[in-house]
């Protein structure tokens, strides 16, 4: 939380007048019962009419001024909130988008949504309800208590003894209920994870004829959850009574010491009635601070969450060496003996990595689920960093390139296929590099960029294979695409992400596993296409399927983590068993060589 | 609208009837302590007359009143009555709240299981879960609010009415009407800030959606490096929402200051009529009379609090009518659930097939999901005992819908589909689907052991069978790995398993059953080559005199069917074995040849 407070810092003057005035409200609050001692012991005692109805005009004034420090208060208050949380959701999101793949990969994207979104709204009606109440509460307690002590210092000890037996009655009760309540939670998302199987797994419950045993298995659940809700209802019922009998029992004997102390003539008869009133507003006060505190409490937990996310820095330091220059050889791309593993993973997810590409090479990638084929190519962006050894790319290492710099070189098409809300034009727009970038295509201005960007993206699209279905959508490249491209099926999303990539013209392009959605015809003709783009462009297909890879100028076979074999399609046939055993489980003999 | 929402507490009601004793119990038990709470003042004023002034105290009970002692006896009394009574009020309200909505949630789970697939389809996991536990929960917390506020209000206000009336007629009717001013007020910001609130959740939700994609994307963002833009699109929305919200808070804040402003009002007015009735006490003119007689200090002092209490309940309401209102709305989409139509009923006298021979035949099958939209029509094919089909086509082309129809997750629209003879519309979908083991692309595993998850088809199944099953699945060697073997939890999204390893485990639950009739829905798919080639054996070994359906693409199994049935947009376009399919040069050879194309 505290490291949440400099978002405050913007609203200092808020965030102190907010509380002043609220306590001043509640300065006039802690005056009306000595009013009405007033009216009791002057006016009526006296007969005084006049008295009365000026008292009854101070009541009234009270009343308004009252009113005007709590809407000013209340104006503050919202004010310091909402600033808060706009800037926190601000920094938030911008310290996200700086993360690296490896602390995104740890948050989730889940996790890193609801911090976005409900914590710091959960956080904001926090601050908003700290600032107006936090300080009023205790104020009215313990102001209370002190005016008590103007009236009587000995009525006043009555008020000693209750306030902490009270507060350790509320805050007792509360400290107990709490992880009651946490286990009752617990209990309800059990429930909500059952509901949620069932449902994913409704064709397998179904295919088993295990329906009775599913809802069997969720009453039990439920039930527990029942008697659990109905056990901490039964105890945080306590609290009111409670606080009830003590508050009221002081007051009886509030009455009684005052009524000897009136007896005595030390005390009026009004003031006695104040006193009784300074008790009741005791009461109300503690039993708001109490719903205050669970509030807060849970605007505490998710602060903290946020600051644990705000805590995390990018691993991936970016300090380009500019002195390294980029040098011309043979060898565009080499992995030197890299090593990788992800953090937290205990084995190695590649070892010993060592390969050179030449420019405008097609490199193949193949190996089983889990080989560490992706990981390999999320090396050469540098999503993530190598353990050891080291990735070039022209002779210098990607950790020398600055990131933007580095990344524009490179178009990446991923497994999953993502798309953005907004038109075909915005989509494609994306993997166009700006004038600032590095290769630069596209520049110039006015109305003729706009058809030379039209240009550039039917080229894109008719390479990725996807000219054919955009022509045909309504406005073309206008064509509004709903969020995660919902409106195209699962091919028309992949060769779309293809043609994001395309557009670019990259260095080097990436496909991950991009044409598992795409027919063998299409896939073939997608390879085609790509290869006649570009003489300079060097490109990595990653694949399950032979068939997409087996003409690549050289093939990767990973296994495990390593490098199984390279060289060509005949070479790994000749010398490589892991590539046999794929290419034999997905061909029969004869067909291999009918093939090639 | 009304007449949905009528109807939807006439259902809430129902629920609630079956424990109605504990409801009249607790009606009752709350009458009783707003009595209490309001006999207290009472007993306070008279208590305060006691003590008119010094050697004018009344401790034994020599002037009108009873003394000093007995009230302070009989007000610790009322204390502990009253703290009682509002106890066990409450834990009858838990109780009835908490046991309603267990009925509730658990009516809506069973029905989960008989709805019809294509309900389950067609909606959102997310939107049934939200159903079932956020709406219920809201429920809940509506319905326990509407139990220990609206009662104890109701009951308060009408209580405070009459014992205000007993005292002092003029007063009481000041309260009456200026009190419900707060509620005016209260309203009139509400309408007002109503719009703020819907500007306010619009912003919000523009914000969650680019949230949602943005972040939910980021690796693509980067990738693209264009963290810079999208936080441009971010701060501008941002901007939008802290200004809206800004108003929204605090416009809707005054609510409370506004309504407590009428509140010290109406106190200040009792205030100044109390003293100058009890100033008036001593004589008795006409006004006076008129006014409703003359007031104690004691009874001024009730009635001071009275107001106080008088005016509670009218702020309390207005919140929880709002409250109950939205638990209605829940409620309403609950039972939206809990009467969604059911699937299809089993037939009265079911055909029972003693023995599957593994034979099928399907007679000009109709199909669609939508009715405008024709998917499957006219389709015929006969299976004999341990054929194997192989279903063979782009992605998205309708392979599950057969699997669907088989298994009869949906229903034909016309025509029939029968197993060894029996058309099975006639059969209990129970004795169907026990015929039929099935593994499916999405592999789902039950939140249990992996002991469970193998023995799901057969729960009778030892423990000798059940490694045996893991061991012909090949998953044998890695569970035996897994830190408690075959007793390691897994759950459907623990990242525990791979998702090979997940199918393995999955493959193992069909091969511990061995019906005669197999559905393989691209099996292998997260299965390394290398590890799927060792399955094959084991699969080659299951399908053997099985009939079996397969979803595949991988040549080597499409080869080796007997009937392979391409689809193409929902439709079977051909249908034949390879030699035959491969002659007719139409689709699947196109497809088949496209693989070598350089």
């Amino acid at each position: 939380m505290r490291r949440l407070l400099v978002y405050l810092k913007d609203y200092k003057k808020e965030s102190v007048l907010g509380p002043l005035f609220k306590l001043l409200e509640a300065s006039f609050e802690l005056f009306v019962p000595l009013v009405i001692a007033q009216i009791v012991d002057v006016g009526i005692i006296n007969g005084d009419y006049g008295y009365v109805w000026k008292m009854g005009g101070v009541l009234l004034l009270l009343a308004i001024v009252g009113l005007t420090c709590s809407v000013t208060a209340q104006y503050f208050a919202a004010k310091a909130a909402t600033g808060f949380a706009t800037s926190l959701r601000h920094s938030l999101f911008s310290h996200i988008q700086s993360l690296s793949y490896t602390e995104m990969d740890r948050l989730g994207t889940a996790a890193m949504i609801t911090r976005m979104t409900s914590d710091i709204n959960q956080v904001q009606s926090g601050v908003n309800l700290v600032l107006r109440l936090f300080l009023r509460s205790p104020f009215i307690v313990f102001g209370a208590m002190i005016m008590a002590f103007t009236i009587d210092v000995k009525a006043a000890l009555i008020f000693v003894v209750t306030i902490p037996l009270l507060s350790i009655v509320v805050f007792g009760i509360m400290l107990i209920s709490i992880p009651l309540y946490r286990k009752v939670q617990a209990g309800l998302d059990r429930v909500l994870g059952r509901t949620r199987e069932n449902l994913t797994g409704v064709r397998v419950i179904r295919a088993f004829n295990r329906e009775d045993e599913e809802t069997e298995g969720f009453t039990e659940e439920n039930q527990w959850l029942t008697r659990m809700q109905m056990f901490v209802g039964r105890f945080s019922a306590c609290m009111n009574p409670v606080t009830y009998i003590i508050v009221n029992v002081a007051t009886v004997v509030l009455i009684w010491t005052g009524a000897v102390r009136v007896d005595n003539g030390i005390l009026t008869q009004g003031q006695v009635i104040a006193l009784v009133n300074y008790m009741s507003q005791i009461l109300v006060e503690l039993v708001k601070l109490a719903n205050l505190i669970i509030t807060v409490t849970k605007a505490f937990a998710c602060a903290g969450r946020i600051s644990g996310v705000l805590e995390m820095s990018s691993s991936l330091s970016e300090e380009a060496g500019e002195s390294v220059e980029e040098t011309k050889s043979n060898a565009y791309i080499q992995f030197r003996h890299v090593d990788f593993s992800y953090k937290g993973a205990g084995a190695d997810a590649l070892t010993d990595i060592d390969f050179t590409v030449e420019k405008g090479q097609t490199v193949g990638i193949i190996g089983g689920t889990g080989s560490g084929k992706t990981t390999l190519v999320h090396l050469l962006p540098r999503f993530y960093d190598v353990k050891a050894g080291e990735v070039l790319i022209g002779g210098k290492d990607v950790r020398n390139y600055p990131l933007e710099g580095l990344r524009a070189k490179i178009g990446i098409v991923m497994q999953k296929a993502v798309l953005f809300h907004g038109t075909v034009r915005e989509n494609l727009r994306w993997g166009i590099v700006e004038e600032e970038g590095m290769t630069g295509d596209v520049c110039g201005n006015g109305e003729a960029d706009r058809t030379d960007e039209d240009a550039l993206m039917w080229e894109a699209l008719e390479i990725a294979q996807a000219k054919e279905f955009i022509e045909k959508k309504e406005g073309g490249l206008d064509f509004e695409i709903e969020q995660g491209g919902k409106n195209l099926s699962g091919g028309q999303r992949q060769r779309m992400t293809i043609a994001r990539a395309v557009v670019r013209k990259p260095e080097i392009l990436i496909l991950d596993d991009s044409a598992s959605a795409l027919d063998f015809a299409t896939d073939a003709a997608l390879r085609k296409a790509i290869r006649n783009a570009s003489e300079d462009m060097t490109v990595f297909i990653v694949s399950q399927r032979a068939a997409s890879i087996m003409y690549a100028d050289k093939i990767l076979v990973l296994d495990d983590g390593k490098i199984a074999g390279q060289g060509t399609h005949q070479e790994l046939l000749a010398s490589c068993e892991v590539y046999q055993e794929i290419y034999y489980s997905q061909f029969e003999k004869e067909e291999g060589k009918e093939g090639t | 609208m009304r007449e949905g929402k009528k109807s939807t507490l006439k259902k809430v009601l129902a629920y609630i009837s079956s424990y109605r004793w504990i409801l009249v119990l607790s009606i009752l038990l709350a009458a009783v302590t707003v009595a209490l709470t309001l006999y207290f003042p009472i007993l306070c004023g008279q208590a305060i007359d006691c003590i008119i002034g010094p050697g004018e105290v009344d401790f034994t009970g020599w002037m009108v009143n009873e003394g000093l002692y007995v009230l302070a006896k009989r007000m610790v009394v009322v204390i502990f009555l009253t703290a009682v009574t509002q106890w066990l009020m409450n834990v009858c309200n838990n109780q009835i709240t908490y046991q309603v909505i267990r009925d509730v949630r658990e009516e809506a789970f069973a029905k989960i299981q008989i709805l019809p697939l294509k309900y389950i389809d067609g909606h959102s996991y997310g939107d049934i879960v939200s159903r079932i536990i956020a709406d219920v929960d809201q429920f809940a917390d509506g319905l326990l609010m509407g139990f220990t506020q609206l009662f104890t209000g109701v009951i308060t206000i009408l209580g405070t009415l009459g014992f205000m009336l007993s005292i002092n007629v003029s007063i009481t009717l000041l309260v009456v009407i200026l009190t419900p001013l707060s509620l005016f007020v209260a309203k009139f910001i509400a309408t007002r800030t109503h719009d703020m609130f819907l500007l306010q959740s619009k912003t919000r939700g523009e914000q969650t959606a680019l949230i949602d994609e943005m972040i939910g994307n980021q690796k693509v963002v980067q990738a693209y490096g264009q963290e810079k833009k999208v936080l441009e699109r971010f701060d501008e929305i941002n901007g939008r929402l802290e200004k809206c919200s800004l108003r929204a808070i605090f416009f809707s804040s005054l609510t409370n200051p506004c309504t407590r402003f009428v509140n010290n009002m109406v106190y200040a007015g009792v205030a100044i009529l109390g003293a100058c009735l009890a100033i008036g006490g001593g004589s008795s003119t006409g006004l006076l009379a008129f006014l409703g007689g003359a007031v104690t200090v004691g009874e001024l002092s009730c009635l001071l609090s009275y107001a106080n209490q008088y005016t509670k309940p009218f702020n309390e309401i207005s919140g929880v009518i709002t409250e109950l209102q939205n638990a209605l709305a829940c409620a309403s989409r609950i039972f939206e659930l809990i009467e969604e139509e059911p699937q299809s009923p089993e037939p009265e006298h079911p055909a029972k097939v003693e023995h599957f021979d593994g034979s099928m035949s399907l007679e000009h099958v109709a199909f669609s999901y939508v009715p405008e939209q024709h998917l499957i029509e006219d389709f015929n094919l006969q299976v004999k005992k341990g054929e194997r089909v192989a279903i063979v086509g782009p992605t998205g082309c309708g392979k599950t819908t057969l699997i669907n129809l088989l298994m009869r997750f949906y229903d034909v629209n016309s025509g029939r589909i029968c197993v060894s003879g029996t058309d099975i519309m006639e059969m209990n979908r129970s004795d169907l689907r026990e015929g039929y083991g099935m593994v499916l692309q999405e592999t789902w595993l039950k939140t249990g052991t992996i002991r469970e998850n193998i023995a799901m088809a057969r729960e009778d199944a030892s423990e000798a069978e059940v490694i045996e099953a893991a061991k012909a699945a090949h998953a044998h060697s890695f569970i035996k790995r897994l830190p408690d073997g075959y007793d390691t939890i897994v759950s459907e999204d623990g990242d525990s398993l791979s998702q090979g390893q997940k199918q393995l485990l999955c493959i193992a639950r069909v091969m511990l059953a061995l019906p005669p009739m197999l559905i393989l829905d691209e099996a292998t798919s997260s299965i390394d080559t290398r590890t799927e080639l060792k399955i094959q054996n084991a699969f080659a070994k299951m399908m053997q005199g099985r009939t079996s359906f397969i979803v595949a693409h991988r040549l080597s199994t499409i080869k080796e069917a007997d009937i392979i049935l391409v689809m193409k947009d929902g439709n079977i376009i051909e249908q034949g074995n390879h030699k035959e399919l491969l002659a007719q040069d139409g689709f699947y050879a196109n497809l088949y040849n496209s693989q070598f194309a350089r």
